[in-house]
């Protein structure tokens, strides 16, 4: 009895080992997520417990007093990332325009190179060229801004002392820049060439033709923001050396905040009552369920985007630019 | 770009004068060279900040920068002097002991993405994919919860560990991209000479991805190099030579932390040189595996 040669190979002993061993790797990368999420859990069981659902909305957090609210936390994270996001899309977008639409070869390599190595330098150096280059910066401009009598808007009150809240925006931004830059460049690129040549051949100018890139991609570029967003929310130590590290709540830019992530990285290795760490630690639950959570949605976009380009480029016969 | 023979054949088309015609198609083409300049404009904007940044670490780090810096321990305020070689050292340790639980996992398992199909691998790349978008000072607490607080010390191989678990994804995502990118050809050829598939896939198509299998394992050795967060409560600190793994390791980004805000001026010009050492080494990496991983299979 002779079998068919791809049922006899699958026969063979050590294929099935290899690929025993294959799928055990595989589950390995499941298990790091698996552990991250069960340590997380237990060493925040006792705050979550105490405190439930009001953690989130309490507003005051006294390590002392064993009186545990998050939301200024949550206030820092979301109005300084919602500034890197501001800041660093436009940008980014641009960027990517610039690589995918406009630069000839040989300056496309360069650039898409320096803006990836913007990527490549470590949170902590970021931090310290805040201290000492971009904080004076923006006290600088603060000053302009108060001098100038714009001072009575709440987002302006409060003195320029240049670390705070738009520090951290501006820093988080330059940081972001790279991820939406990329991934929407990567988006940019899915498009199939056919559409560009469409709307040229129908007359539109380059930018006309970039709008239907950018409509053709849209959910990818959402993919990309969300993506940056998910970014700046996890952002630690840049952050944490340029927003002043108070659990503050506060509608001026120039306030010095908190964030999640700064919180944990300033108070973690002082919390000496055990409903403190565990306190940090359901921060750190949060934050993870919040990342996971973004950037699940934002690769579910971006690959929308793919396969779409995929799909009609196969049924017209197009291959994608 | 709109042709004059164009122009007058769009006028008849929509019913409008040859001048409305003209002076809609010129307000297109200044709004088109508008954006093309905003363009332009925004990838300035980017470039800036890392210009400054560079020329800022280069700058004031240059300045610290002796043999003493690489070979002597800190030393107190107002000792003059010192320099960050227990954190290099520790830094060293700390990427070495990452590799050895990054590097095998994450090749591994981009193996198992790039050769398997289904719902399995589906769910691998997507919380390999989705690990690689959390907070590495998430990692940190974990390791804390799952390390330092059993073993009842702050340890090197705590530290090492997180790292290694932020590895494991930037690895495995980028050896499946290698090993999609060798040519199903050779596969077939190996298998056609008539050795087992496992042999086919380890000897002929991870060799034939091997170069840039290590490129990626260079840049997430680099990327971790620099991660602080995740030390913090791992590996903590150390001013003096390390003692041992189950002891607290110093790092070269923990320590140029502590230094940066630190109320000390000495401290301030070591924070800039370990900054400039830093920074030297992630880009050193980041260009050498450019370099490197121009390979035949280079995407476009």
């Amino acid at each position: 009895m002779s079998l068919p040669i791809h049922q006899a190979r699958t026969v063979n002993r050590g294929d099935r080992l290899f690929r025993g061993v294959l799928v055990v790797f595989g589950l390995l990368v499941l298990a790091v997520a698996a552990v991250i999420l069960d340590e997380l859990g237990q060493v925040a069981r006792p705050s979550v417990a105490r405190y439930g659902l009001g953690f989130l909305t309490g507003t005051q957090w006294d390590p002392i007093q064993q009186r545990f609210g998050a939301l200024p936390f949550v206030f820092g994270t979301v109005v300084s990332s919602a500034i890197a996001v501001l800041l660093a899309v436009p940008l980014g977008l641009g960027v990517a325009f610039f690589l995918s639409e406009l630069a000839p070869r040989w300056l496309r390599d360069p650039v898409s190179f320096l803006v990836e190595l913007l990527a490549a330098i470590p949170s902590v150096v970021y931090g310290l060229w805040g201290i000492f280059v971009l904080v004076p910066l923006i006290r600088a401009l603060e000053m302009k801004i108060v001098a100038s009598g714009l001072g009575f808007l709440p987002i302006f009150s409060g003195a320029p002392y240049g670390i705070g809240m738009l520090s951290a925006g501006v820093i988080l931004a330059i940081m972001i820049v790279p991820t939406v830059a990329a991934v929407s460049r990567e988006v940019f690129r899915a498009v199939p060439g056919s559409q560009r040549e469409a709307a040229l051949a129908l007359g539109a100018t380059r930018w006309e033709a970039m709008k239907v890139v950018f409509d053709y991609g849209r959910a990818g570029i959402v993919g990309a923001v969300v993506l940056g967003w998910g970014r700046a929310l996890g952002e630690t130590m840049a952050v944490n050396m340029v927003i002043g590290n108070q659990p503050v709540i506060s509608l001026s830019l120039f306030s010095p905040a908190h964030t999640m992530a700064s919180v944990i990285a300033s108070e973690f290795n002082e919390a000496v009552v055990p409903m403190h760490v565990s306190a940090l630690a359901e921060i750190g639950l949060v934050l993870f369920g919040v990342t996971f959570l973004l950037s699940a949605v934002a690769r579910i976009l971006v690959i929308r985007v793919e396969r779409k380009a995929r799909g009609r480029s196969a049924a017209t016969g197009v291959i994608g630019a | 770009m709109m042709e004059p023979g164009c122009v007058a054949a769009r006028s008849t088309q929509l019913g409008l004068s040859e001048r409305q015609v003209e002076r809609s198609v010129r307000r297109r083409r200044w709004q088109d060279r508008v954006m093309q300049a905003l363009m332009v404009l925004s990838v300035l904007v980017v470039v800036t900040p890392l210009f400054s940044l560079l020329i800022y670490v280069g700058q004031s780090g240059i300045r610290g920068l002796s043999l003493d810096f690489f070979t002597h321990l800190p030393k107190p305020v107002g000792v003059p002097g010192g320099g960050m070689a227990n954190a290099i050292v520790g830094s060293t340790i700390l990427v070495a002991l990452a590799s050895v639980v990054g590097v095998p996992v994450g090749v591994m398992g981009g193996i198992f993405l790039a050769r398997s199909h289904g719902r399995l691998a589906d769910a691998v790349r997507f919380v390999a994919q989705v690990l690689n978008g959390v907070p590495s000072i998430v990692v940190g607490l974990a390791v804390y919860g799952l390390l330092v607080l059993p073993m009842k010390t702050y340890s090197a191989w705590a530290g090492g560990i997180a790292l290694g678990m932020l590895m494991i994804p930037l690895v495995t995502l980028n050896t499946e991209e290698m090993v999609r990118l060798v040519p199903r050809d050779l596969n077939e050829a190996a298998l056609a000479l008539g050795i087992p598939a496992w042999l086919a896939t380890l000897r002929v198509v991870v060799r034939t991805a091997l170069p840039g299998i290590l490129t990626g394992i260079m840049l997430a050795v680099a990327r971790v190099a620099g991660e602080t967060a995740p030390l913090l409560f791992t590996a903590l600190n150390n001013a003096f030579w390390h003692q041992g793994l189950s002891n607290p390791i110093a790092s070269l980004p923990v320590t140029i932390y502590t230094y940066a805000v630190s109320p000390y001026e000495e401290w301030h010009q070591q924070a800039w040189t370990g900054a400039l050492v830093l920074v030297g080494m992630v880009l050193g990496t980041n260009i050498l595996s450019r370099i490197l991983g121009r390979s035949r299979y280079d995407r476009r």
